[in-house]
């Protein structure tokens, strides 16, 4: 009851937000036309799914390969689940996105970057792993889905559990 | 109000590599407080940096970003002194921005 008031009044501030923005009253100060201009709509039902198959497929609609020019950097063992630092680079050529899955995470899409043209294919970022579990990375490039992925050993669980 | 976005964006010749860190949450909605009710989901869900009017990156993210969340990228181009600008939305509509010199 609660969850839902919440996701209702949620919605409905997305959706105001979206429309200043549209309207382009929008206060260029909070950079919405700059998301509104580059289509990026969020894609809310790909953080929901609770496997990779359904998350890759809800974010691209495609399967991806697995790819040896893709290099994935996590710790071995992630002594606090909460930060767990992942980086990746790669060699593939014209990517358009980047995105990380942690197969055993409650949701398991982390994180979607976008890359426009004459951005480096390389993100550094933090995020929360539930527990020990396969971390996957995703790289969108020249229209074709690649990935590499990793094991990550988890001590202290990151999802408050 | 002082801005949550702390940026660094430094130019190396052609590159400008930029490190953000942002003060925020990122309630996943699965935690539980010590009365045992979910902590609701509170969560920054899109984060753009732009450039000379453009975008130069655009982050998706959900609840499973680490609390006071840090990303580090870089682009081809960008010149000392030029700005930088961020901003973000988070899933209770909530946004912040700053901009910031390209050292």
């Amino acid at each position: 009851m609660n969850i839902t008031r919440n996701k209702l009044s949620r919605r409905v501030i997305l959706q105001g937000a979206g429309a200043v923005a549209l309207v382009g009253l929008g206060n260029a100060s909070f950079g919405l036309p700059a998301l509104a201009a580059a289509n990026d709509k969020y894609p809310e039902e790909a953080f929901k799914q609770k496997s990779d198959t359904e998350a890759i497929k809800a974010l691209y609609g495609k399967t991806a390969e697995a790819s040896d020019k893709i290099k994935l950097d996590a710790p071995e063992i992630a002594e606090n689940g909460a930060v767990v630092p992942v980086s990746v680079t790669t060699t593939l050529a014209d990517v358009t996105s980047i995105s990380f899955l942690v197969s055993d995470n409650p949701n398991v899409l982390i994180a979607s970057y976008k890359l426009p043209a004459g951005t480096v294919p390389a993100i550094a970022n933090r995020i929360k792993m539930a527990k020990t579990s396969k971390v996957t990375v995703l790289v969108e490039a020249g229209g074709k889905l690649y990935k590499t992925d990793k094991e990550v050993k988890v001590t202290v669980g990151g999802c408050g559990g | 109000m002082a801005s949550t976005i702390r940026v660094r964006a430094t130019n190396n010749g052609d590159t400008t590599e930029v490190q953000a860190l942002i003060q925020h949450p990122m309630d996943s909605g699965f935690v539980k407080d010590a009365k045992g009710e979910l902590i609701p989901a509170h969560f920054i869900q899109q984060l753009s940096f732009e450039y000379d009017g453009k975008p130069v990156f655009l982050a998706d993210w959900g609840g499973g970003i680490s609390k006071d969340p840090y990303v580090k990228f870089a682009f081809k181009g960008g010149k000392k002194g030029d700005e930088l600008k961020v901003s973000w939305i988070d899933n209770k509509g909530a946004t912040d921005s700053t901009t910031a010199k390209i050292g």
